[in-house]
């Protein structure tokens, strides 16, 4: 399908099917808008069409026309669909290549939106053994059948308060990673309370990423995140984060924030950031259910629109001015990235990523950890619930009636799958207010794209 | 073209004849942890 906008006023098309995209003119737009989904193959623009613009003389119109009708035989607007057959086929032979590891179900934040409860995830609080970490290792290497590359992602509560064990894991699985032909890549997600230099050591020695979890502004980070003694954490965590960044020369990094019903200008929390000097950054809108007062409602999204359109052209400028930086969302290969196989299946919760609690528990995802009809089996056994496997390994965009009429389709893979069990109309069903906010993100990637690369030619 | 620019012609297609191989990176591993982010992954074979 195609789809046609304007943002900060450049007007642009994406065909979907073929990943193609195109900057147009005013008339072209105007045409493609009273168009629809589908171009007859008719040499002559069809009477009816100049009659719904007649600000346009038909001799110009019928001049986008013949561009139209070209760009179709080329399939670069209008391609058809041909995915749908093969999005039957590809997961079955999926193997688990991906783990988040629970080393702490214990945090040192009491982080108002935290959807592990502040770390407990519902249960008790504790730590992950080292016994637990190394049979997870095990297990993943034993699953991963011929898959070379696998990640384990350190994940919490926090899991600096835990790090003896981390570090264990970590020598453990480089021991076993040369006997068996795999190349293990570990990342860890922190919130920098407790980051020294030995841990900032061994992290840039070992690990291929780090999140560093920080929403922004002092005030709107403290009003989110702060200590069990209510005292907030941003002076502390911004100097060593700063650190880490530098000490990562910018890379392989990404401070990473949430923002809520509380800060919906968070494009200055984004700029905040930057103008630390931060160059790799994310920041997302909060997951939770609705009748939190700081979840994020449908009334929001106009402000979050402006937001979001905003931030990609001050974006754009910075870029231009060689003072960029990199925003998470805002990223996006137009000439490559990721396989059509991929974008067809998303995440792969469940049947290739699996998240494990400190008890060795499998579930599909670090979202599900805890809840227990999600229980997939335990590292110390091989083997995977299969019918919870099955319920994961085959939805796709294909299986979910609202992607069949997105855009966005191929850049979401259908959206996050636990944000549809936990607060859409399950699997199949996204929310709605997730899928809306991420049309707009991927416009906005699209536009900076697009604008970074003709500034490039100019 | 006078009204319409190609800026990239797309490559989705392509990739259906050779991907699949699984070997790149799970996109919540990446920065997300709670919104499905699939484009901005790189493919291990580019």
């Amino acid at each position: 399908m195609v789809h046609s906008y304007e943002i900060n006023g450049t007007k642009i098309v994406l065909d979907s099917e073929s990943g193609a995209v195109s900057l147009i003119d005013d008339i072209t737009f105007a045409l493609l808008q009273a168009l629809g989904d589908r171009i007859p193959e008719t040499e002559v623009l069809p009477q009816e069409l100049a009659d719904k613009l007649p600000q346009f003389s038909k001799d110009e119109l019928q001049e986008v026309w013949t561009e139209l009708l070209e760009l179709k035989k080329e399939e670069v607007l209008f391609a058809e669909d041909p995915y749908e057959a093969i999005s039957k086929k590809p997961f079955v032979g999926s193997v688990v290549k991906a783990m988040c590891l629970h080393i702490a179900h214990d945090c040192n934040l009491r982080c108002r939106y935290c959807f592990a409860e502040t770390g407990s995830y519902d249960g008790p609080r504790g730590l992950m053994s080292a016994e637990v970490g190394k049979n997870a290792i095990d297990y993943l290497i034993n699953a991963s059948g011929h898959r070379k590359n696998l990640e384990v992602d350190f994940f919490g509560g926090e899991p600096l308060l835990n790090f003896e064990v981390v570090k264990e894991i970590v020598r453990y699985a480089r021991e076993r990673e040369k006997d068996c032909g795999k190349n293990f890549r570990f990342t860890i997600t922190t919130n920098g309370l407790l980051l020294d230099d030995a841990k900032k050591e061994f992290i840039n020695a070992e690990m291929v990423n780090i999140v560093l979890s920080i929403d922004g502004r002092k005030d709107v980070n403290d009003y989110m995140r702060y200590r069990v003694d209510g005292t907030g954490s941003y002076d502390t965590i911004v100097p060593r984060f700063m650190d880490m960044a530098e000490s990562r020369n910018q890379d392989n990094y990404y401070v990473r924030g949430t923002f809520t019903r509380k800060n919906l200008d968070f494009k200055e929390d984004v700029l905040h950031l930057a103008d630390l000097g931060f160059k790799q950054i994310s920041v997302e809108p909060v997951v939770s259910s609705p009748d939190k007062d700081y979840m994020i409602q449908e009334e929001d999204l106009p402000i979050l629109y402006e937001q979001y359109e905003s931030l990609a052209a001050e974006y754009v400028k910075r870029k231009k001015e060689g003072n960029g930086f990199n925003f998470f969302h805002f990223m996006v290969d137009l000439t490559g990235g990721p396989c059509i196989l991929k974008r067809l299946s998303g995440c792969g919760a469940g049947h290739e990523y699996v998240a494990v609690a400190p008890n060795g528990d499998i579930y599909p995802c670090h979202q599900f950890v805890g809840d227990e009809s999600k229980k997939m089996g335990n590292v110390k056994e091989p083997g995977l619930d299969e019918s919870i496997s099955q319920f994961f390994r085959e939805s796709n965009i294909y299986t979910k009636p609202a992607c069949k009429n997105c855009f966005a389709k191929f850049y979401c893979s259908g959206g996050c799958p636990a944000n549809a069990v936990q607060y859409g109309g399950g699997i199949n069903n996204p929310l709605p207010l997730s899928c809306a906010l991420m049309r707009k993100r991927l416009e906005c990637a699209i536009y900076c794209t697009v604008m970074q690369q003709e500034a490039e030619n100019e | 073209m006078k009204h319409i620019k190609p800026i990239t012609k797309g490559t989705l297609k392509e990739t259906a004849k050779k991907g699949g191989c699984g070997e790149c990176q799970t996109s919540c591993q990446s920065a997300c942890k709670t919104s499905c982010t699939i484009a901005n992954q790189k493919c291990e074979r580019a």
